[in-house]
């Protein structure tokens, strides 16, 4: 149980870095779905001019899309040096002097060694100079618990990654470095979802609940996956037996990785810029399982007629979407046991089980988009919903496995109980009490 | 007149020598069969640039470009297994234009080493982004409203290589590339000319985005002695 005091002000910024990040998911969605991500040929300038002052009767077409995604994915990453400041406290300021002096410095390098390397170049000199601003904030406030402050390195990392693959894409004309660029978006953006968790105040105020249960019903890797996790995020150790009588965390996580999978699969298709790869759905090419000769891809290649400069239909493509869809009928399934398993055996006004609900419609919600997207032939605003959509389910999946280490919902638990375990509403339960 | 007779046999002959070393190829390509309706862009009637410059009406694709009698455009109609012997360097640069927001030609064919200058005719920004798939360069260049023309060169043979503008994303166009000179495209008309081809038999080949793809051209056969032939294609709508 975390002792420090709840900060609202750090919690309401955590939240706003987190909106801010789903923002920009949500237009780098429109970006690929619009085919614009090579709209604006250099980086980080635009068109010549410096980003911040390139006019907005310019921004037309395609550029629209990825200028206007340069712009939020710059105030994102002030949000997040700004966030990690205020996480590192003012023993940060240091470190931060020194990472931002090593960036301007390689900013000032770079360039030196290729022509290519000259917008990282700028880029670096540029997220310095910021992270060198944040290190001058004068306040002296205190740092957060560890597990908080180590999120908040990994975000300030994890954004500057973001903002290089996103330009050498660019400038390498590497379309492959989208994928990369498009799974760590949703991977960050689940980042700041577990800060925006443990700066809560329901986090914060440390109501875990811990009934006791003889330690011999908890499995070895029951107890290993979650001494490490629980340690790292320094809460309390619940009792040994409730993971081993619902194995819902490692439920959640099992589905949090399969989600992740399928967002790298995703990726992946929508970075081929091949356009829809299968047209109909739920059948392919008309048959349940499409055909892939080359004779027949040829034939799909010959009957699309493309509106929007997209590459030819290949066999791997088709295998692509053909994984995804049968990924998303197994994560459906999944999560609808989930939520059916959480609320038989914590009730229906557990936490848990209101996220394993939420989870449940948003996988409803993005199995409905996923068919709309073939169906709209790829509209670019469906697309982009499937895609937001998918960040929101991995990042469910994430509360759940982080909320199911703060909620033990008691009745989960058999009568052994000591006098100081408390049930989940937080009243304490009488020794041999059925909860 | 002894000399006058002697200097016009040479000369006859000399002509009839060199007529009998090359000739051309001419054809016509039709389109067997009833083409796709051809889709509309609602996306370029809708930007606030373009739409202006497309006139009236929805536009529409133009995958097929059919006359009235069948006769098929856009068709590159090439000599295969001919030895590489490109004059791209000496050939006049190929252009490709940019104007209604629309690539124009949508399908040409060059030599390699050949220039092709890319021109911006419009009022609007547009990128000139080549994706080449067969070792030529890639290249994402800004070409504003009367920017000078963007140059690109190719190096090696490729059939269908794209040229896209990523501001507006439903233009794109096709260079085919060759490492010699006889190819051709044809015309609204379904037309071709590959001239100057050297006497000899050959395998003709035609390609067509859709009709005819780089996997599944027509082929035909044809012999080029002392002067032009005609080999007309018929390619079948899919």
């Amino acid at each position: 149980m975390s002792s420090s005091p709840h900060n609202s002000w750090l919690h309401r910024f955590a939240i706003l870095t987190a909106l801010g990040s789903l923002g920009l998911i949500a237009v780098g969605g429109l970006v690929t779905s619009h085919e614009a991500g090579m709209a604006v040929p250099d980086w980080p300038n635009s068109y010549g001019y410096n980003m911040f002052l390139f006019p907005v009767s310019k921004w037309v077409g395609g550029i629209f899309y990825e200028h206007t995604h340069r712009l939020i994915a710059t105030i994102v990453g002030v949000l997040v040096v700004a966030l990690t400041r205020w996480l590192g406290g003012s023993r940060s300021r240091l470190p931060l002097a020194l990472i931002g002096f090593v960036e301007l410095l390689a900013g000032i390098i770079l360039p030196q060694f290729s022509p290519d390397l000259k917008g990282a170049g700028y880029f670096l000199s540029g997220i310095g100079t910021v992270v060198l601003a944040a290190a001058a904030v004068w306040a002296k406030n205190e740092s957060a618990p560890k597990p908080l402050l180590a999120l908040g390195w990994v975000a300030l990392a994890a954004v500057q990654v973001q903002g290089l693959l996103g330009g050498l894409r660019v400038v390498l004309l590497r379309d492959e470095i989208g994928i990369f660029h498009g799974v760590l978006a949703q991977l960050f953006f689940g980042l700041l979802c577990a800060i925006v968790l443990l700066t809560s105040r329901w986090w914060i105020g440390g109501r875990a609940r811990c009934p006791q249960r003889a330690a011999n019903t908890l499995t070895t890797l029951d107890s290993t996956v979650f001494d490490n996790v629980s340690g790292a995020l320094g809460t309390a150790r619940p009792t040994p037996g409730w993971l081993g009588s619902s194995g819902l965390l490692r439920f959640s996580l099992v589905i949090t990785v399969l989600i992740t999978l399928q967002l790298i699969l995703g990726a992946t298709m929508r970075h081929q810029h091949a356009g829809l790869a299968i047209p109909d759905f739920p059948l392919a090419y008309g048959k349940l399982w499409p055909a892939t000769d080359s004779a027949s891809i040829e034939l799909y290649n010959q009957r699309r007629l493309e509106v929007v400069h997209v590459n030819a239909i290949t066999a791997f493509q088709i295998g692509l979407q053909m994984a995804h869809r049968i990924l998303a009928l197994l994560i459906l399934a999944l999560i609808a046991v989930s939520a059916w398993r959480a609320a038989r055996k914590f009730g229906v006004r557990s936490p848990f089980t209101k996220l394993s609900f939420v989870w449940f419609g948003l996988v409803l919600l993005q199995a409905s988009l996923g068919a709309a997207t073939i169906w709209s032939n790829k509209a670019a605003d469906i697309a982009t919903a499937h895609v937001v959509v998918g960040a929101l389910l991995l990042v469910n999946g994430a509360l759940l496995c982080l909320v199911s280490l703060r909620t033990v919902p008691a009745e989960s638990v058999p009568a052994l109980v000591p006098s100081q375990a408390t049930g989940f509403s937080g009243q304490p339960i009488a020794a041999g009490a059925k909860v | 007149m002894k000399k006058i007779c002697l200097l016009t046999t040479i000369t006859c002959l000399s002509a009839g020598l060199f007529s009998s070393q090359a000739g051309d190829i001419t054809g016509t390509v039709t389109l067997k069969g009833t083409p796709p309706k051809e889709p509309e862009i609602p996306q370029a009637k809708e930007n606030p640039d373009c739409g202006k410059l497309l006139g009236e009406g929805m536009p529409t694709m133009h995958h097929y470009v059919v006359g009235k009698n069948g006769e098929l455009a856009n068709v590159i109609v090439v000599l295969k297994g001919v030895p590489a012997g490109s004059k791209g360097d000496s050939a006049p640069p190929a252009v490709l234009d940019q104007k209604a927001c629309t690539y124009v030609p949508q399908i040409m064919a060059v030599q390699t080493g050949q220039k092709i200058l890319v021109k911006n005719s419009d009022p609007v920004m547009h990128n000139v982004h080549s994706v080449p798939m067969a070792g030529n360069k890639d290249m994402n260049t800004a070409q504003g409203p009367g920017a000078p023309d963007v140059t690109y060169v190719p190096t090696k043979p490729e059939n269908f290589l794209k040229f896209q503008c990523d501001v507006h994303n439903w233009m794109f166009a096709w260079v085919s590339v060759f490492d010699h000179p006889y190819f051709a495209v044809t015309d609204k008309d379904g037309k071709y000319t590959i001239k100057n081809v050297p006497d000899g038999k050959y395998t003709l080949q035609a390609f067509h985005r859709k009709a005819a793809p780089s996997s599944a051209p027509k082929s035909e056969e044809v012999e080029v002695k002392g002067g032009s032939v005609t080999k007309d294609f018929s390619l079948d709508a899919k």
